[in-house]
């Protein structure tokens, strides 16, 4: 410990800030941190409770594939697993990955990456966290009076009847809703007005494109969330017949409305992802990003036409085949922009200098993923072959591809990219290196095995099976347990670096946005001194330099 | 309880007024004001088309109601939203947000219409299984 | 290129803008996204509506009837006035004139109250007359509605002993079991006395528009009366009235779902 604060104060006070005043220590109380406008002790606090959130819906899918591990009761009885698989998707969405990577990093990078002090409401960012631990709190009421077993999609009419507590955890899942709308209210307020002088539309960092893009799904798609478990939840009380077809109501419906955001939604999950795919590739390749104009379109293109598409969940539920058709089509359509993405930037790391860093890692390990996770999509979109995988692990195995494989990934990517910056440690790039080995090994055999089955036939949700299916879940469930490994370890050495960790510079991997122009960990008030504007892509104006263990701006000295 | 950031706007108008209120004030530059008549034309005209649209269910149109109801609501509509709520005057991306969510909303009942209207032949008419004595 | 170091003599101004025009126009463009949601709220239930109407018109013509077309339109007028009202208070807000702003404020939750009082009349008759939604609707026999002139729902004697139910309803035996595919429901003539079946729909439809509305009324009741207190203490003037401005846009979007909510639900032909 005493070795590393003598190291922090041989870095210059410009480099890092631990030992001095820096937002961490800036005030002190647990007041302090509760009642706190500022919007990096946010989004800590954020941070700290989706991972949390994740670990629970962890933990639950570690029971979900310990009970698959034989086809008939392992562990459970099927009623409680009906409530495992569906509190698994209702954590993991509603309390994990919804809020994931804007709440946790946006909230940090955003205003510095415009080189500003704050978010452009404060409060109503504070408001937007109390927001979450409310929803996070009827979440749990839920699971403690009896949980929900209907799955994540609460669909009618068995949802407006079952005997479990399905008004709590919808009411949950509705006050998350304000705290993801006020989210992005935020957030576009900020980009809009808090640019600074010399940062036009397309001088912003393309993360920042992707939480605007993000953004606009939010403020769009989660009222209609809103309104769906509304009256989800008044068709349970009262009995109102808008649902549930004993009363005359139309189950069909209800799916409408539900999809309506739930499409939408995923693509709040995974826009953001890209957004850091994005700073990462083009950080590792010590290149500027190829195609900037046509990635940050994409973004924009995603956000609109992902509210295209939603019949696709609803091919074999009774809709007509007229609007099957359309949305097929559609559904087609909306790969266009997300594939220009992959091009750009593989075109990125062409002729680039890559480094092999963790964050890169990560960011690789997103292209190969989401190029499955994506392209499975296809087979799902096209009306003939959904007939056949509608319901089966095919399914569960695309969205574990494009969710885990894509958003996670890119978060994981992303914590270990500006870990640096928040805590002003840095952690051990070999541990880094073994995890996300040892995280995409892991997937690639819990999920890959589930296509298989899948496509042969096994439904998803069913608590026994055939016993043809059993080696492929005993492929899959020995993949889970791998992953929670490189869990494991990734918590064991992100930890240890807040303690022992090496200070870090201002700029350990040489990126040309704004946030890095600021010691680590930053001060209150995000810089020492105003940034200077510039290309957010110009890597090549940063040359490491061995004395700082970092990268400096014009200075040309050494290699890493 | 305030943390670092905020400011006393009691203190802070009394401040920038003078110590009692000025009776009529004159606001910032980028402030734009409504005129009195402008508002009461709004006001009025918001009463006559009430009117209208009461007396027009009076009158057999068929289809045509509807259209009539919703066309002179619009009116009314728009009327609220550039004048009372200031839209003629303001930025226009403030605009471009409150058309894009009518324009999502028409998206989504559009579709979900041709959906059920689609397959409504295939319901069983009046089922409703739990009311039936 | 830098950015500009904010004065920090303004106490108005936020520490974290760069000027208060720059505040202000991020302040109305927020209210305006916050807006934007509520407009895709109060959408999902228009869809609904949508959907039903145009499946099933005839649950539409014949149920409405029982809709006070007198009240609705005076409390229309009543939403339009105190809409007006509002924008006097923010005008008054900008000049300056402390005793107008709070007399209009109050004005404006005056007639709030007044509509969420005839709302209530409404409301208790329907209770009364039993016309309210799923299994709550249980209409009671020829009984005029407030304005008089419409006509009265008929009941269907009751089922025979032994039917099983232990509860009047107003819907009429299906006559031989469901119909299947074969065909729509027999077309109803406009003033026919026996009610079409799911009539009940209707109400569920009407009670979750006008009650989420009125919620909303009552949220910007709530909003309002801070804003009057505020405004009595003397916080607003020329130079701060953005609450009042934002408060007043959120209670105009109230007005705007009640000037569509009016003719869809009451005045259906």
């Amino acid at each position: 410990m005493a070795t590393n604060e003598t190291l922090a104060r041989t870095l210059e006070a410009g480099e890092n800030l631990l030992g001095r005043d820096n937002y961490l220590n800036h005030t002190r109380g647990l007041r302090s941190w509760l009642l706190t406008l500022d919007h990096k002790r946010i989004a800590l606090m954020y941070l700290v409770s989706i991972l949390a959130s994740f670990l629970l819906g962890g933990v639950l899918a570690l029971v979900i594939r310990t009970e698959l591990l034989t086809p008939q009761k392992t562990v459970i009885g099927p009623d409680t697993y009906n409530q495992v698989f569906t509190l698994h998707g209702a954590v993991m969405i509603f309390l994990f990955i919804i809020p994931g990577i804007p709440a946790a990093l946006g909230n940090f990078v955003l205003p510095m990456m415009l080189g500003a002090k704050d978010v452009a409401f404060p409060r109503l960012n504070l408001a937007s966290y109390y927001f979450w631990v409310a929803g996070a709190l009827l979440a749990l009421v839920s699971m403690i009076s009896g949980a929900v077993d209907t799955g994540w999609t609460f669909y009618t009419p068995y949802s407006t009847t079952t005997n479990t507590a399905v008004i709590s955890m919808v009411m949950g899942a509705f006050v998350l809703g304000f705290s993801s709308v006020f989210t992005g209210l935020n957030f576009i307020v900020t980009i809009h007005t808090m640019r600074p002088p010399g940062m036009g539309w397309f001088r912003m960092p393309l993360f920042l494109w992707g939480l605007y893009g993000t953004a606009i799904i939010q403020i769009l798609a989660t009222p209609v969330l809103g309104i769906t478990l509304l009256l989800l939840a008044i068709e349970r009380a009262l009995g109102i017949g808008i649902f549930d077809p004993s009363l005359g109501g139309d189950p069909v419906l209800f799916q409408h409305f539900f999809w309506f955001y739930s499409h939408p939604a995923v693509y709040i999950m995974i826009l953001p992802a890209m957004g850091v795919v994005s700073e990462l590739i083009s950080t590792f390749s010590r290149k500027h990003i190829f195609g900037y104009r046509f990635i940050a379109y994409s973004s924009i293109a995603i956000a609109v036409i992902s509210f295209l598409v939603w019949g696709h969940h609803m091919f074999v539920s009774g809709q007509s085949t007229l609007l099957g058709m359309i949305f097929s089509f559609l559904t087609f359509l909306v790969a266009i922009p997300s594939a220009v993405k992959v091009f750009n930037w593989t075109a990125t790391m062409y002729k680039g200098s890559i480094w092999l860093a963790t964050p890169m890692l990560y960011a690789l390990s997103f292209l190969f993923l989401f190029g499955i996770g994506g392209l499975t999509g296809l087979f799902l979109g096209a009306l003939a072959t959904d007939v056949h995988l509608h319901d089966t692990y095919f399914v569960v195995a695309h969205f574990h591809y494009v969710m885990f494989g894509g958003t996670v990934i890119g978060f994981l990517g992303g914590l270990h990219y500006w870990w640096p910056k928040m805590f002003g440690r840095m952690y051990s790039e070999r541990w880094g290196r073994v995890a996300a080995l040892l995280v995409f090994v892991g997937f690639n055999v819990t999920f890959f095995a589930q296509f298989l089955m899948g496509s042969k036939g096994m439904p998803r949700r069913y608590y026994n099976y055939p016993p043809e299916f059993a080696p492929y879940h005993l492929v899959s469930t020995v993949g889970s347990y791998l992953l929670a490994a490189g869990f494991v370890i990734m918590a064991g050495y992100l930890l240890h670096s807040l303690l022992r960790g090496k200070p870090a510079p201002a700029n350990p991997w040489g990126s040309a946005t704004l946030e890095w122009q600021t010691p680590s960990p930053p001060p209150h008030d995000n810089f020492v001194s105003p940034p200077s504007v510039g290309d957010p892509y110009a890597v090549e104006e940063w040359q490491f330099d061995p004395r700082v263990g970092g990268y400096v701006h014009g200075a040309s000295v050494g290699k890493p | 309880m305030r943390p670092e950031g905020q400011f006393d706007s009691r203190k802070a108008t009394a401040a920038a007024d003078g110590a009692t209120m000025a009776e009529h004030g004159a606001p910032h530059p980028y402030v734009h004001v409504v005129p009195f008549r402008v508002l009461f034309g709004v006001f009025a005209s918001l009463l006559v088309l009430t009117v209208l649209t009461v007396a027009a269910t009076k009158v057999d149109l068929g289809s045509t109601n509807l259209v009539l109801a919703m066309a002179i609501a619009t009116v009314k509509a728009a009327l609220v939203v550039l004048y009372f709520m200031h839209m003629r005057y303001d930025h226009p991306f403030n605009a471009v947000v409150f058309v894009t969510a009518l324009a999502f909303v028409a998206l989504f009942v559009m579709l979900t219409l041709l959906d059920t209207v689609t397959y409504q032949p295939e319901l069983i008419p009046g089922y409703a299984p739990a009311l039936a004595p | 290129m830098s950015i500009v170091e904010t004065a920090g003599h303004d106490p108005h101004l936020a520490h974290h803008f760069p000027s208060r025009r720059r505040q202000f126009e991020a302040g109305k463009l927020g209210m305006w996204i916050f807006l934007a949601t509520e407009v895709l709220l109060f959408g999902g239930l228009f869809c609904a509506y949508a959907v039903y109407r145009a499946n099933h018109p005839e649950i539409f013509v014949w149920a409405h009837r029982f809709l006070d077309t007198t009240l609705g339109a005076l409390n229309t007028a009543v939403l339009i006035g105190s809409s007006f009202t509002m924008a006097l208070a923010v005008r008054a807000a900008q000049l300056g004139r402390r005793h107008a702003l709070v007399r209009l404020l109050g004005a404006t939750i005056l007639l709030a109250a007044v509509f969420l009082g005839v709302k209530g009349v409404e409301y208790e008759h329907k209770w009364k007359e039993g016309l309210l939604w799923g299994k709550r609707f249980r209409p009671v026999e020829a009984s005029p509605t407030a304005a008089g002139g419409t006509p009265q729902p008929l009941l269907v004697p009751a089922p025979p002993p032994g039917a099983g139910a232990s509860e009047r309803s107003g819907i009429p035996l299906a006559p031989e079991g469901p119909a299947g595919l074969a065909g729509a429901a027999p077309a109803l003539e406009p003033h026919d006395s026996r009610p079409p079946r799911n009539v009940q729909i209707f109400f569920g439809v009407y009670f979750v528009m006008t009650g989420l509305h009125g919620l909303h009324v009552i949220a910007g009741m709530v909003v309002l009366g801070v804003m009057l207190v505020r405004a009595r203490r003397g916080e607003f003037g020329s130079s701060y009235f953005t609450p009042v401005d934002l408060a007043g846009l959120y209670w105009h979007l109230v007005d705007l779902i009640w000037i569509y909510l009016f003719p869809l639900l009451y005045l259906i032909h």
